[in-house]
């Protein structure tokens, strides 16, 4: 089987679904003729042509809003912002309008768009290259909200986001781009191709939305985790020595709940991590459904590990990033609570 | 003498506030029938004027004249004075609606009827309009019940909306008019998107694009014109200055452009003004740009001028912060009373039979309100149920609303 990168991977997956389908189409800054920033539409441009695949205009309000009027239209578009920092000026469009015209509507109108964005720091991109908003999404009724964490998953996930019947918002850890980084960052990153998932089958595949994956199974403690913090978990758990069962999420919402309880239930202890800010993220909803559903197997707090409540700083990025030393401090503490 | 060093800060007001005379003497009016008619490929950069004057059919004789008269017979006329009439009488009775307690919100055109009823005219099966929400007349104007409109403003048993949306924010697919939001200025850009999406797939219909003069100022106004600037895309961009927004007055939200027309030249898109209150030029600027939009010659956008002469809505009221009797004085007049009057020119119509149809239409509104009620009104009656109100979000319900509808017990 194939292996690809990450950006290989979501572009293969752009590809196969708008040769499948001449509804879908992509766009955002940069996207058409150079292919984006990050090169994930690379060549689509050339292949289906200037009506599929198109530059936009920096306006994000603009592209968020046309796709909506696209989608209302019958076409299903599949936009690119450029970094999720830059999502704010749609935000009205995606959390009003795209999220809730099926509803307001009943169904007259719907609205099957995909928002793709990269997430995270690690790349010293500072406050406003680095920022994880996937809580601002997960809040809203009428979205889903999908963070994939490999190629294998990236292409399934996107496949599935693209033929969705909703408005999904698709956030790509930009750190896990070109291989599973774990947070050492003195040390150089495994490239996807040493690793099994970044094994991409050619074609058409998805993986399902709502369903999460145990990445490593063990007894001792739960971590919940998504994207880039998911290698860092592992990383935690080998460097402590603590038999950690690892959950990558992969879909924030619709949440894998079942998955979540039944480990809990076995294991006793849960840590939360993300690299998202503390206060009001996913990791308090996360806490809040574990002790709401396990309460009675619980033998330690659950613990949250996640970025600092702070902009995302630029000098003192690894100070900020949780790494796998904060994990691992977690995970132990967690086992002697 | 010099201000230099010292700096003012400059807040625009209107002309007059309540107590004082009402004067538009400032709103300059172009002669009916003096302002040309240009070919739909014309050269934007050649008709920039037309962003500053103001066409306009019916003279003060009650005559269609000049090159943008002479597009429609009596008979659609005719249908057209029924539509406006229809609206009023539908929006006063569903004012009283409100008024009594039986819904919750109401918003009235008076004043605005030619806008939306002569536009609709101009467009052709399958366009879709992207509303506001004072823009009922294209529903009205195309046949849709009046009875599941006030089913929808009564959030009953048989509200197509399932008692989701406030009061008029209607949604009707079929008739080319898209779900009001109820949020300001989004449908703008939205328009352009779906106008995009037929030309993507090589359709043949186009969009209307629909905000008022306050909202123009939101950045999803200029977004849309950036959008269909670049893209050509095959739009119709509407702006109804009714000169207020709420109790703001234009000038707010107009700044230092002139009009609101203007704002388009800027992206180099044809910008027209029209007599909003003129049935007539309402439906040949429509017609025109609806043409330019049909033929790949991209987006046009209109300015209609009118005068918003009830209140903003129904938790308005106007007399704190304009004259009461400034409607009166309102240059453009009535656009019911100037169609009625020139169709009596036209021989077409007469006092008697205008008095003869309001009674008629009167009946047939009363008829439709007595249906709707049966049906229930917000407090009393028939309405959706709480199960409604988990179902839809979605596609398929996910497991947590599914949790969440079982824990409130339906």
């Amino acid at each position: 089987m194939p292996r690809r990168t990450m950006i290989e991977a979501i572009r293969d997956a752009m590809d196969v679904s708008m040769g499948l389908d001449d509804k879908v189409v992509v766009f955002g800054e940069d996207v058409g003729f150079f292919g984006g920033v990050f090169r994930c539409t690379q060549g689509l441009q050339a292949k289906y042509g200037k009506s599929r695949c198109f530059d936009a205009p920096i306006n994000e309000s603009g592209i968020v809003g046309s796709a909506i009027g696209m989608a209302a239209y019958g076409l299903k578009p599949c936009v690119e912002i450029q970094f999720a920092d830059y999502m704010y000026p749609a935000y009205d469009q995606l959390t009003q309008e795209a999220a809730r015209l099926r509803y307001r509507s009943n169904g007259d109108f719907t609205c099957p768009i995909v928002v793709r964005m990269p997430t995270g720091g690690g790349i010293f991109g500072g406050q406003t290259h680095s920022q994880s908003p996937e809580a601002l999404f997960t809040h809203v009724s009428g979205l889903k909200t999908v963070v994939p964490s490999n190629p294998h998953d990236a292409k399934g996930l996107l496949i599935a986001a693209i033929e969705d019947p909703d408005p999904v918002i698709f956030l790509e850890p930009k750190r896990l781009y070109n291989g599973p980084f774990d947070g050492h960052h003195d040390r150089p990153v495994t490239p996807w191709s040493k690793h099994e998932l970044g094994e991409v089958a050619d074609g058409h595949y998805t993986v399902p939305l709502g369903k999460a994956a145990i990445r490593r199974a063990g007894s001792a403690v739960t971590v919940l985790a998504y994207g880039t913090m998911v290698y860092v978990a592992l990383a935690a758990a080998e460097e402590t020595g603590v038999d950690a069962e690892v959950i990558d999420l992969r879909t924030l919402l619709p949440l894998d709940l079942d998955t979540i309880v039944a480990s809990v239930r076995k294991t006793g202890r849960c840590v939360v991590v993300h690299e998202a800010t503390l206060t009001s993220g996913f990791g308090a909803e996360l806490s809040a459904l574990v002790q709401e559903n396990c309460f009675y197997h619980l033998e330690a707090p659950v613990a949250r590990v996640a970025g600092w409540d702070t902009p995302y700083p630029h000098a003192q990025e690894w100070d900020y990033f949780p790494g796998p030393a904060r994990v691992g401090r977690a995970l132990l503490e967690t086992l002697e609570a | 003498m010099t201000d230099a060093g010292m700096l003012r800060f400059h807040v625009p007001e209107p002309e007059v506030r309540p107590g004082g005379t009402p004067d538009f003497s400032n709103v300059t009016l172009a002669a009916a029938g003096s302002v040309p008619r240009p070919a739909i490929d014309v050269d934007p950069r050649t008709i920039r004027d037309m962003a500053f004057s103001i066409i306009r059919v019916l003279n003060r004789d009650g005559e269609a004249v000049g090159p943008w008269a002479g597009l429609l017979s009596s008979e659609e006329l005719l249908e057209g004075l029924r539509h406006m009439m229809t609206l009023r009488t539908f929006d006063a009775r569903m004012q009283m609606a409100q008024r009594q307690g039986k819904t919750s919100f109401y918003m009235q055109h008076l004043g605005e009827e030619a806008v939306s009823c002569a536009f609709r005219k101009a467009l052709s099966p399958g366009d879709m309009n992207f509303p506001t929400y004072r823009q009922a007349g294209l529903l009205i104007a195309d046949g849709y019940p009046m009875v599941t409109m006030m089913n929808q403003i009564y959030s009953n048993e048989a509200d197509p909306l399932k008692g989701r949306q406030l009061p008029i924010m209607y949604s009707s697919k079929e008739h080319g008019f898209f779900s009001i939001s109820g949020n300001l200025a989004t449908q703008y850009i939205q328009a352009v998107g779906w106008a995009m999406a037929s030309a993507i797939s090589n359709d043949s219909r186009i969009a209307a694009a629909w905000i008022g003069d306050g909202s123009t100022a939101e950045s999803d106004f200029h977004s849309a014109l950036v959008f269909a600037s670049t893209y050509k895309a095959p739009v119709v961009l509407n702006v109804v200055n009714n000169q207020w927004a709420i109790s703001t007055f234009q000038g707010i939200a107009r700044g230092g452009s002139g009009t609101f027309a203007a704002r388009g030249l800027g992206f180099g898109i044809p910008s027209l003004r029209v007599d909003g209150n003129d049935y007539l030029a309402v439906h040949a600027v429509a017609k025109w740009a609806a043409e330019r939009a049909r033929k790949n010659l991209g987006p046009t956008l209109v300015e209609y001028v009118t005068y918003r002469a009830g209140a903003h809505s129904s938790s308005d009221d106007p007399s704190a912060y304009r004259p009461k009797t400034e409607s009166d004085a309102w240059p453009l007049g009535d656009p019911v009373v100037r169609l009625k009057n020139h169709l009596i020119r036209l021989g077409v119509w007469s006092h008697e039979r205008h008095a003869q149809a309001e009674a008629e239409i009167l009946d047939t509104v009363i008829a439709a309100q007595k249906e709707a009620e049966s049906h229930g009104t917000l407090h009393a009656g028939g309405k959706p149920s709480t199960r409604d109100m988990f179902e839809g979000l979605y596609a398929e319900m996910p497991p947590h609303l599914r949790r969440q509808r079982q824990q409130a017990g339906v």
